[in-house]
């Protein structure tokens, strides 16, 4: 066959008018064109993640500067559809220099290259938050901090470059600022408030109950101040950062270590740069792999990576010390949980620490039963990771698929086949994780690991089988006292019927049914009593974003309800997992 | 037959249960009721004694929190019937019901359950309902043919005559009371047929005139009058009782030995309610195949019926012959209406099948 001329020079053919058109597109250009990804799908939802993700940050920085955190969120109606937000703590401040990169570059931060237990991790929140609210307002974000009393405090105008990835800075100045230490965050955007379990005010509520620690003051749309105090001086424990382990490392991963270490031999490179791998286990890996231990990693190909991972797959390595992950605790949990559900029963159970592809977790769940919990509906699911409440998702997160997993039947609520629950019922799962496996960057749903759902569903039977014990012992109860009604209701009639047949006076009677009454009663025992009694209920706190979801303060939202519909949002979701 | 007891001794005999009952209370301990298991598990079948016996498991109903109920209607209810004997009155089944409406929190809230306390008490005072002045709404069954029964008018006291021979295309109805009924009669036996049809169909062609009986239609299971009534009819004027029903475990089991022999429900009555010297003259299944019958396919509940029989039914367990045909049946996979003649012709039962079977005694089932 003749071959066709190629002709480069002039570039006519197809190929090189498709080549006019494709050049590279920046991470902020495509987030901003795919803005679901990343929490901002409708307004309703972006003035959440906003908050979100200034809170998050805002609560990762006091702990790690051992802060207890005092943290103010004000949310402002600017006009119809147009709010501000202002979110500003008292954390440790940011130097100068990176106040830019951190509030408009995305992907960049402190989180993504280590192993330890944040709320953050991938560094793309709160840039992500800048950029939404400059797409709709075209307003840039403003910026103040300060990190310490001999410092004066900074303040900047911040937008994102979308097309580069980098930050705008608009405007700079020092100003006066009467705090010691601490950030402020002031984004316009355009939203929709209202209220519901998917509202601010419920979400932060539900941060409170995770975080015992943090005073958070909220003053909403209507300038109301609703303060959730701190319920302990303890600060949680300090979560310890760990180097990744081998377990856990893929090969984009492991290409990267390899490039960036200061390692000049293979053996040092496994034995510095991982958890658990001592010298015995690094010349283990090296020998399976091929690879002399003086080898120099800058020089290992993308075939030796691949066959190093598969020799960290044969050799048997301890798993990862779990000590760098802290859960709530089961009193904490506990105490949360009592602030907001006024239920007759409560358990909590903590979990031993577990390892998914190389990294520690721990799971906790508590359940709380009956009270004033509405009892014919599908029961109530907190999702929690990292002490960040889980609002969006509910049905594709992996606390969910280990619900409906768990045959709750036996352990008296009422459940229909692949179903969720049902029952006066409320179940609160933490997952806490160095790296917590989300479904999408929005941070939504936790992912379906088989080891945390495993985690999920044996926390659960823990706290089942105390539910359990508890709901037959009411059920006896109920049952005993029903009896009790019977010998109340019939005696009188046993009585009636002898003094007629056999003419007996009103006095012998009465003394037929005392008789009997006292004989029946004696049999049956002494009358055991569950009372429960809540002595941290916060019943202003509990009303907090309980009301209505359908309550939309936005008027402009109303207008199109079906994009604030639950079923919308999981239908969308689940084309989304097709295509995936 | 022996007598039963007078109504004096029923409210004395209630009067006994109360007593014990309360004297227990005045004890300080907690009273029980005692009485008969009403089952098939509870019988026994002697053929020289002729009916069910009971072989004496009792229940005892002690009054605890779950029992205080039912406990609580079986006095108030056995206080009615003292009442209503007291006043020569009556009530039927359905009427107690409406009575216990008034009991407060201890009424019945539908009629099985006030049916099922009434058969306890009856059980428990060993006597028929009709002694304690509870009386059934159901009619006993219909009745034409050379016989004359002897009843008493209500108003004048004076005997009346009623001759079965004058009821045209229509039947003389058995009363729910028979025991103050006399006969005359010169038939030379009683057929008892089960369907109201193929009853029709002898009656209009006089049947009972032309084979000198007299003709009873039961319409299903026997109710107790009919069953009473056909016993005082065969025993005071000693005629011979043969049954005809359909071939299928309905009728050899429930609606035949029901009539022969009693029931387990009723066990502490069979002694007044069963006819022994009943036979069962057909359709057996030996007749489907001599007479070449159309049939059905049995119906899975009518094997059920045969094996419970087999496994249960102190009657059939005693009769060899009603096995082999209870297995036959099984085997041929079939049953049998009593109408299935016509396909013969309209009056092959009256001419031919009748006739026939009554003069080949072999041919029936005890």
């Amino acid at each position: 066959m003749e071959q066709k001329k190629l002709n480069d020079s002039d570039g006519q053919t197809v190929a090189h008018q498709l080549a006019k058109k494709q050049r590279e597109i920046s991470i902020a250009e495509f987030f901003s064109k795919n803005r679901h990804l990343l929490g901002f799908d409708n307004p309703r939802k972006a003035l959440m993640t906003a908050i979100k993700e200034a809170v998050d940050n805002s609560l990762d920085a006091c702990e790690e500067a051992r802060i207890m955190p005092e943290i103010s969120v004000e949310v402002i109606e600017m006009s119809e559809n147009r709010f501000r937000i202002i979110v500003e703590d008292n954390g440790p401040g940011i130097v100068k220099a990176q106040v830019p990169k951190i509030f408009a570059k995305l992907l960049y931060g402190s989180k993504f290259h280590r192993l330890k237990m944040s709320r953050g991790q991938q560094g793309i929140g709160i840039s992500a938050s800048v950029m939404y609210g400059q797409l709709t307002t075209g307003k840039p974000a403003r910026i103040t901090t300060k990190i310490g009393p001999k410092y004066p405090a900074y303040y900047c105008e911040l937008k994102i470059d979308t097309s580069n990835n980098k930050p705008d800075l608009l405007k700079e100045s020092e100003v006066e600022w009467n705090k010691e230490h601490g950030t402020r965050v002031e984004i316009d955007l355009e939203a929709a408030y209202q209220k519901g379990s998917q509202s601010i005010d419920a979400y932060l509520k539900q941060t409170a109950i995770v975080n015992p620690h943090a005073t958070i003051i909220y003053t909403n749309p209507k300038a109301e101040q609703i303060i959730f105090p701190r319920a302990t001086d303890k600060m949680p424990e300090e979560p310890k950062e760990i180097k990744p382990h081998p377990k856990g490392v893929e090969l984009g991963m492991m290409i990267k270590m390899l490039e960036s270490t200061d390692a000049r031999t293979m053996q040092s490179f496994f034995t510095n740069e991982f958890s658990r791998v001592g010298p015995g286990s690094a010349k283990e890996i090296l020998q399976k792999a091929g690879m002399l231990p003086d080898f120099g990693p800058e020089k290992v190909s993308r075939e030796q990576a691949e066959r190093l991972l598969k020799a960290i797959d044969e050799v048997k390595l301890m798993n990862p010390p779990t000590d760098c992950v802290t859960p709530i605790g089961e009193d904490q949990f506990e105490k949360g949980l009592k602030k907001e559900i006024k239920a007759e029963f409560y358990a909590v159970t903590t979990r031993p620490p577990e390892v998914y592809r190389g990294n520690p977790f721990i799971v906790e769940a508590g359940i709380a039963y009956g009270g004033e919990q509405e009892a014919d509906v599908p029961i109530r699911i907190l999702r929690y990771a990292n002490r960040v409440p889980l609002q969006y998702q509910q049905s594709a997160c992996a606390v969910t698929q280990s619900i409906i997993q768990t045959n709750f039947r036996s352990y008296g609520l009422s459940q229909s086949r692949g179903a969720v629950p049902i029952g006066p019922c409320t179940i609160a799962v933490h997952l806490a994780s160095v790296w917590v496996p989300f479904t999408s960057e929005s941070k939504e749903a936790i992912a379906h690991y088989p080891e945390i759902i495993k985690e999920i569903k044996l926390a659960l039977q823990e706290c089942g089988r105390k539910l359990a014990s508890y709901v037959l012992k009411k059920q006896r109860l109920n049952n005993e006292l029903k009896k009790r009604g019977y010998i109340e209701k019939y005696l009188p009639y046993i009585g009636m019927a002898l003094k007629e047949i056999l003419t007996l006076s009103p006095a012998q009677k009465d003394l037929i049914e005392i008789d009997l009454k006292g004989m029946l009663e004696e049999k049956r025992g002494k009358m055991e009593s569950i009372e429960a009694e809540n002595t941290e209920y916060d019943e202003g706190m509990a009303k907090l974003g309980a009301n209505a979801e359908g309550e939309i303060y936005d008027d402009e939202n109303k207008e199109d309800p079906s994009e604030d519909d639950d079923k919308t949002e999981e239908d969308s979701e689940d084309k989304g997992g097709e295509d995936s | 037959m022996s007598e039963k007891p007078s109504k004096k001794d029923v409210v004395s005999e209630l009067k006994v249960v109360a007593k014990e009952v309360y004297g227990t209370i005045t004890d300080k301990k907690l009273p029980s009721l005692n009485m008969p298991i009403r089952a098939l598990q509870n019988v026994k079948y002697d053929p020289k004694v002729g009916f069910f016996e009971l072989v004496g498991k009792n229940k005892e109903r002690t009054l605890t929190a779950s029992t205080v109920k039912t406990f609580a209607q079986t006095l108030m209810m056995m206080n009615e019937s003292k009442k209503l004997v007291e006043t020569d009155d009556i009530a039927t089944k359905r009427e107690v019901y409406y009575i216990s409406k008034n009991w407060g929190e201890a009424r019945f809230l539908d009629q099985p359950e006030s049916d099922t306390v009434m058969d306890d008490i009856e059980a428990m005072m060993m006597t028929n309902r009709e002694q304690l002045g509870f009386i059934p709404e159901e009619k006993g069954g219909d009745v034409a043919g050379e016989l004359v029964v002897i009843d008493i008018d209500s108003e004048t006291g004076k005997e009346i005559k009623i001759d079965c021979t004058k009821f045209g295309s229509g039947a003389y109805s058995v009363p729910s009371s028979v025991e103050h009924l006399k006969f005359q009669t010169d038939a030379k036996f009683i057929l008892a047929i089960e369907t109201a049809g193929a009853f029709q169909r002898l009656l209009k062609h006089k049947y009972w005139k032309k084979a000198n009986c007299v003709l009873i239609s039961m319409g299903g299971v026997p109710t107790r009058a009919c069953r009473r009534f056909i016993r005082r009819l065969a025993d005071d004027m000693k005629l011979p009782v043969y049954v005809f029903t359909d071939g299928d475990p309905y009728g050899y089991l429930n609606i035949y030995r029901t009539l022969k022999v009693g029931s387990g429900n009723a066990a502490h009555i069979n002694q007044f309610f069963c006819v022994p010297q009943a036979k069962y003259l057909g359709v057996t299944p030996q007749d489907i195949i001599d007479y070449k019958l159309p049939t059905h396919p049995l119906k899975d509940i009518d094997i059920k019926r045969v094996k419970d029989g087999m496994k249960n039914d102190p009657f059939v367990q005693y009769h060899k012959e009603w096995q082999k045909a209870l297995n036959q049946m099984v085997s041929m996979k079939k049953r049998v209406e009593q109408q299935a003649f016509a396909a013969h012709s309209l009056n092959y039962v009256i001419d031919t099948y009748l006739p026939e079977k009554l003069k080949k005694p072999h041919t029936w089932l005890p």
